[in-house]
């Protein structure tokens, strides 16, 4: 799937480029595209560290244990069949708690490490097991409560009620989420019949 | 808000090692460890930035969303989408940082309390950047084949999207 939206990106930016006169702002992205993909590892090289370092510190201490048992339930129902002693849960509550808080910063190498810990589940199949996909859907859905940038964007742009839109954003969110929750668990099924039928 | 979120980041990891310390872990051995592992993961998904950065980059100045906007404003008559925040439509699942510069011109447009205003808002905080997420969180794995992952992901997408439009009509009006 990526591979289609990868070279269908660039397919389609080239082509476009070559109607609307920008081929060279494309060339120039190229380099740039590149620049700031390293420049955003390095950055996420030493964010990664310290949130890995304080959740094994975390862990050894107990921490998450306490934490992740307390959003069991949730996690239960949308990971079915996940080892219950999998390591993979504590990260996966520490990145909904980071992206509840609206912890960017946090929450994307919480999902990474938990990304890890699925794929070791997943005895590192290329194929991406159902609770990998689950798990990306969640992310790709906004969990923020408060959606803070946005609402400093509104005020600086003369807002009288920045958090005006945030009963809207919740229930907007929520639809969303049901939406790309739901399509996974219907497709899930729908491909898990097929390898039954196929077994 | 910014002062509160300001403050959770420090003061978690203070009380995760003050709590490491009283439960007797080497603190600073067992954060070492832990960062070295977190380092790793950092830099196996280098090659999945790189792809989606790249493409995303060269889609962004191609000038091909100002087109597939034109080309979507029937569609988006249809379903009563306000074609000022089709753009950001297209472009809040591929690019944050783009969808922000979008974002940031419809509100110095038509101001933020208008009902175009409201629905970029509502757009804008509650969908995120799909297929950035999807390429990293697969990057940091083995896993090649995403399956129906991007499928579900812009199904809550769309949702979303048309989602806002209703929300915002319902609490505001379409003032």
């Amino acid at each position: 799937m990526m591979t289609w939206i990868f070279s269908g990106l660039i397919v389609l930016s080239v082509v476009f480029s070559l109607f609307n006169g920008q081929v060279s702002a494309v060339s120039n992205a190229v380099i740039t595209g590149a620049d700031d993909a390293v420049a955003l590892c390095l950055s996420l090289i030493g964010i990664m560290a310290v949130w890995s370092g304080v959740m094994k510190v975390a862990q050894q201490a107990g921490l998450t244990q306490k934490l992740s048992r307390l959003l069991r339930p949730v996690m239960h129902l949308l990971f079915k069949g996940l080892p219950d002693d999998s390591p993979a849960y504590e990260y996966m509550c520490m990145n909904v708690v980071a992206n509840l808080l609206g912890l960017g910063n946090a929450a994307t190498p919480l999902g990474l490490l938990a990304m890890r810990e699925l794929d070791r589940e997943n005895r590192y199949r290329p194929v991406a097991s159902r609770h990998m996909i689950v798990f990306v859907v969640l992310n790709t859905a906004s969990l923020q409560l408060i959606p803070t940038t946005t609402a400093a964007l509104r005020l600086q742009n003369g807002s009288k009620a920045p958090m005006e839109i945030l009963p809207a954003v919740w229930i907007t969110t929520l639809c969303a989420l049901l939406a790309a929750l739901s399509v996974a668990f219907v497709l899930g099924k729908i491909s898990e019949a097929k390898d039954g039928k196929t077994k | 808000m910014e002062k509160l979120s300001d403050l959770i980041v420090p003061l978690l990891i203070a009380s995760v090692l003050c709590y490491g310390c009283f439960k007797r872990v080497k603190v600073f051995d067992v954060f070492m460890q832990g960062a070295k592992e977190g380092m790793q993961t950092a830099v196996n998904i280098l090659p999945a930035l790189i792809a989606i950065m790249l493409a995303i980059g060269m889609f962004k100045v191609s000038g091909a969303l100002d087109v597939l906007t034109y080309a979507l404003r029937p569609l988006a008559n249809l379903l009563h989408l306000p074609c000022e925040v089709v753009p950001l439509a297209l472009l809040r699942p591929i690019s944050g940082s783009g969808a922000m510069v979008v974002f940031e011109d419809i509100l110095k447009t038509y101001h933020p309390d208008s009902f175009i205003g409201r629905v970029a808002s509502v757009m804008q905080g509650s969908t995120e950047t799909t297929f950035y997420t999807i390429a990293i969180y697969f990057g940091a794995t083995k896993a090649i084949k995403t399956r129906y992952t991007l499928v579900s992901s812009l199904a809550g997408d769309i949702t979303g999207f048309l989602v806002s439009v209703f929300t915002v009509t319902l609490l505001f009006g379409t003032i």
